[in-house]
């Protein structure tokens, strides 16, 4: 295996990774206030269709982007009704959720589309492209060269192989989603809200005593896991993929609520986690099954890694995966 | 105080809920232009107007009849199995290993020990979520959810590099043998001058589960053990002041609820494919949460509610075949009860119980 092989394989867990990392963090937020949300899968597979059809539709991304988030934050907004104002089963709440998105978005996707379920493929305006860095051989060389641009990076030195490979030419939301790690992190650890919204997944009667507002801050924390979802819904359709195709996210809302807890919702631990579960996806796309001399990792052990790992956490074994105490009660004011 | 009568609680607020379910799904038909009283008439039609119709309806039934009874048990327990898909799948495994490499005689024999290896193995998935739980507060809920996704690359392992014969590109196992064919209703019913329920899957499996119904009954409601378990689920502290072992009765319910999941592939697999395939379960694993919650956790409730589901998945076949509606219209229907009967639950009930105690504050 030579080095721009290994490059080439930790590309891919970067773009792999992107959609864990968007829909991890948007669990964090949600569970952090006391709110488990087992229906991330669903609110990224229905952004991931309004997301596809409207830029099917209308040629642009970007109101691709704007659908999706709206069609994850209804779903949030529904999981919001169910867990905080009627005090439901949050878990049943998600299961519904989860249904729901992969029986509505077939439906219309059948009733707009006519293509047994999915939508047309995207063309280049409809679809998040690539951002060339600069100084990082891009597309753009390739054609003014006239040469493919594998053997433009093939030819570099290795700084170079690493820049243009690994870090420059992913889409824009690539790098939002890795910025976003921080920018979780200040919020939760850094501003007054932060402080109250984990207060809120904590001890919710001390967050009442003090005067604030459990029921609105329970919705914001669901609503920003809403949008959050939606991203991670539409780069999977718009940027990962050129389009929706039924069941798309296949899993990988349940890989990102895996992560979460191998994070033990924390937001720099959540990104280690998700490298490590896009990593694995990435081994597994590439090679079916490993050779290490005479011993063969069959394919299915890299697919069922992240569940076992995360199993393996949650027995507290390696380290004791506590979630915020307060997570799936819900607040009554009064006794 | 009881604020509202125990019919209230038992058939109203599940009838309300359905209602509900029932007019949204309804709006969705609309909304992608077709009329929802042919599309009724169209399922009943295809589901209940023949006894092919009802041969199918009855096979769908007798899978969630398993699971719902699974969830249910688990639920009294206050247990979420969300896992009886992946149990479903190794009781599969299960079946398949007994009526492949055992010899029988006899489908009656080989019915009752595929019956024991599928729920062994169902219940031995559910073993390991179980222990975590009783014994190292692992999140039951999360555990099972991961026990889904690895029993299915477990599967597909065995599947494509063990079971599979040789020169077969198709990830299944062979065929089973002829002795092992469970009679279908075909076989039972049909005399010589009328054929029924031809060609449906239908077959004597549907009764194995109709007295796993009332073996349900009388663990849940006539057993110390029964008695013990919805104890632990109504207060834990309350069971554990009356000596119930919480890590004794979250394995037991456990088990048991596993063991119920492992059961359905007697019906599926041994009974409908005769061999095991890849998803052999069809997501049925997960239906049983929309049985048992609208059922109320109570066998008779389940038994209905599967028929009901096994209705929908009938008909909703029937659609796909004659309108533009795909099939995946069930989904959706699937989604809106587990929606309204268990999420939104209380959206139904607190007017209610305003409504009842109005009534009663007017009489006295």
């Amino acid at each position: 295996m030579d080095f721009l092989t290994i490059i080439q394989v930790l590309d891919s867990t970067i773009r792999l990774a992107t959609p864990l990392l968007l829909a991890c963090l948007a669990g964090l937020f949600s569970e952090r206030a006391g709110i488990f949300d087992i229906g991330l899968e669903g609110k990224m597979l229905a952004a991931a269709f309004f997301s596809a059809a409207v830029a099917a539709i209308s040629g642009s991304v970007w109101l691709g982007l704007l659908a999706g988030i709206v069609a994850s934050l209804v779903l949030a907004a529904l999981h919001g009704l169910a867990s905080i104002t009627f005090r439901g089963n949050q878990l049943i709440s998600g299961v519904a959720i989860n249904f729901l998105a992969a029986g509505m978005t077939v439906l219309i996707a059948q009733d707009w589309f006519k293509q047994g379920g999915r939508t047309p493929s995207l063309l280049t305006q409809g679809r998040f492209g690539g951002i060339e860095l600069p100084f990082a051989i891009g597309p753009s060389d390739a054609a003014a060269y006239g040469r493919p641009l594998s053997e433009l990076i093939s030819e570099t030195n290795v700084v170079q192989q690493v820049y243009s490979e690994l870090i420059s030419g992913h889409s824009i939301l690539v790098y939002a989603a890795f910025l976003a790690v921080p920018l979780t992190w200040w919020i939760l650890f850094r501003t007054r809200f932060g402080l109250r919204l984990r207060a809120v997944g904590e001890n919710p009667a001390a967050v009442d005593t003090a005067g604030v507002s459990v029921v609105g801050l329970r919705y914001a924390a669901v609503a920003i896991c809403g949008v959050l979802c939606g991203i991670a819904g539409a780069y999977l359709a718009t940027a990962l993929q050129a389009g929706f195709v039924k069941d798309m996210t296949a899993g990988r809302g349940f890989i990102a609520l895996a992560a979460l807890i191998f994070a033990k919702w924390r937001p720099w631990h959540a990104l280690y986690a998700c490298l490590l579960f896009g990593f694995l996806q990435a081994v597994a796309l590439r090679y079916q099954n490993i050779h290490l001399g005479s011993f063969v990792i069959p394919v299915q052990v890299m697919d069922a890694l992240p569940y076992i790992l995360t199993v393996v956490i949650l027995a507290g074994f390696v380290g004791k995966a506590i979630p915020p105490r307060a997570g799936g009660e819900p607040y009554v004011k009064e006794r | 105080m009881e604020v509202m009568p125990k019919w209230a609680d038992v058939v109203l607020i599940p009838l309300i809920s359905l209602l509900l379910a029932a007019i949204l799904s309804a709006l969705v038909i609309i909304g992608i232009g077709e009329d929802p009283i042919a599309a009724v008439k169209l399922m009943v039609e295809g589901a209940l107007g023949s006894t092919y119709g009802w041969g199918y309806t009855l096979y769908y039934a007798t899978n969630f009849i398993f699971t719902g009874l699974a969830v249910s048990v688990a639920f009294h327990a206050r247990l979420f199995n969300i896992g009886g898909e992946g149990q479903a799948m190794l009781g599969g495994l299960g079946v398949a290993l007994v009526c492949i490499y055992l010899p029988w005689p006899h489908w009656s024999l080989a019915l009752i020990f595929a019956s024991l290896a599928g729920a062994l193995f169902g219940a031995a998935w559910a073993a390991i979520p179980a222990y975590l739980q009783a014994r190292r507060g692992s999140h039951i809920v999360i555990t099972t959810i991961m026990f889904n996704f690895i029993a299915a690359a477990v599967l597909n392992y065995v599947l494509v590099n063990l079971m599979r014969p040789k020169g077969s590109m198709d990830p299944a196992s062979q065929r089973f043998p002829d002795a092992v064919h469970l009679p279908s209703f075909q076989d039972m019913f049909s005399t010589a001058e009328t054929a029924l329920f031809r060609g449906a899957p239908v077959n004597v499996t549907f009764f194995v589960a109709v007295l796993a119904c009332v073996a349900v009954w009388l663990l849940i409601w006539r057993t110390r053990l029964g008695y013990e378990i919805r104890a632990y689920g109504h207060s834990e502290t309350g069971a554990l002041y009356a000596g119930i072992s919480p890590f004794r009765i979250t394995m037991i319910a456990m088990l048991i609820s596993g063991g119920l999941a492992g059961l359905m592939a007697i019906n599926n697999v041994m009974g409908e494919a005769e061999r095991l395939v890849l998803n052999a379960t069809e997501g049925a694993g997960f239906i049983g949460i929309a049985v048992a919650l609208m059922g109320r956790s109570h066998p008779f409730g389940v038994f209905l509610a599967a028929i009901l589901f096994g209705f929908l998945y009938q008909g909703g076949a029937e659609l796909a075949l004659w309108t533009t509606i795909p099939r995946e219209l069930i989904v959706v229907i699937q989604a809106l009860v587990i929606l309204f009967t268990g999420a939104l639950d209380n959206m139904v009930r607190m007017p209610l119980e305003r409504l009842f105690l109005w009534l009663r504050k007017r009489s006295g």
